[in-house]
């Protein structure tokens, strides 16, 4: 509901909330685009943001494919549906089998793809009904769901002072630098301290 | 063909690429540990940062208004481990309410 409502709130159709929704399939990709469009960026640095965000799928179809063993077809859909959920779920399985891995990746990955993209085109319908999105805290939902997004990965402290951090640079960088800019540096902290640690 | 189109195409072609690759190139490729910490790194530091720029920000200016008090309920939401969609939707009425109000 809340990526439908948010892209439509930030200048996006119906029908372009809706095909985020069906084609890129990745809940923080998704927001990433229609925060960074909304906020005045680039179409280019929308894009830069939300695929460094979607390099992590990359890495989750590294650990999934051997899992599924799928080819053609089946290996595109495997592809479509690999997310934090589907990955997640399937690797909690490990210990039950290599068919409750598969079990547990199909049937979190369509479920959540099925629902994921109703909610997207109620949430869009929603706000556009809606008019005056600061009425309906709508810009406070897009913080509000990246917070949850990010959340649970703070786990240690190390963590919890990264996320500090970039969002200090990138509050202190928006009146200076291009919108969009200040986000997609952050990527590049994540990379140097990633390097040297 | 308007930004929003732009971005909506090429972030869906992207995200697909990605995906796609990441079930066809040979484990050892991405298996690097290096790779796998950047990899758990970025996304923290990419979401701090929209959390931040979306919360304090209008264009290019920094600003403070109804969205510190959704971010607020938003965070102690989550300390008190709320589901996903209550922290985005207390969020969104805790904000609804501050910007009717002032």
């Amino acid at each position: 509901m809340a990526f439908g409502a948010a892209a439509v709130a930030n200048g996006f159709s119906v029908l372009q909330a809706c095909l985020l929704s069906l084609l890129t399939f990745s809940g923080a990709s998704q927001f990433a685009v229609v925060g960074v469009i909304g906020a005045g960026g680039s179409s280019i640095s929308a894009i830069a943001t939300a695929s460094l965000l979607g390099t992590r799928n990359a890495l989750y179809g590294v650990i999934m494919a051997p899992r599924l063993n799928v080819r053609g077809f089946k290996r595109v859909v495997a592809a479509q549906v690999t997310i934090d959920e589907s990955t997640g779920v399937a690797l909690g399985q490990e210990q039950r089998g290599i068919d409750a891995v598969k079990k547990g990746f199909w049937y979190t990955g369509i479920g959540v793809f099925v629902f994921w993209n109703l909610f997207t085109l109620a949430g869009a319908l929603g706000a556009q009904a809606m008019g005056d999105i600061r009425a309906f805290g709508l810009d406070s939902a897009v913080p509000a769901a990246f917070l949850g997004l990010v959340w649970p990965r703070l786990t240690g402290k190390f963590e919890r002072i990264l996320a500090v951090s970039c969002a200090l640079f990138a509050i202190a960088m928006t009146p200076i630098l291009p919108a969009g800019l200040p986000i997609i540096a952050t990527a590049f902290i994540a990379i140097v301290i990633g390097m040297k640690r | 063909m308007s930004a929003f189109w732009i971005a909506t195409i090429g972030t869906s072609v992207i995200a697909f690429v990605l995906k796609y690759s990441g079930h066809s190139v040979p484990e050892r490729w991405l298996s690097h540990p290096k790779i796998q910490r950047i990899n758990a790194l970025i996304p923290i530091a990419l979401l701090s940062a929209l959390v931040a720029v979306q919360s304090f920000s209008e264009k290019s200016q920094l600003m403070i208004d109804q969205r510190l008090v959704g971010l607020s309920v938003a965070m102690i939401a989550l300390f008190l481990k709320a589901p996903f969609p209550l922290v985005v939707l207390s969020a969104a009425v805790s904000s609804a309410a501050v910007y009717h109000w002032l």
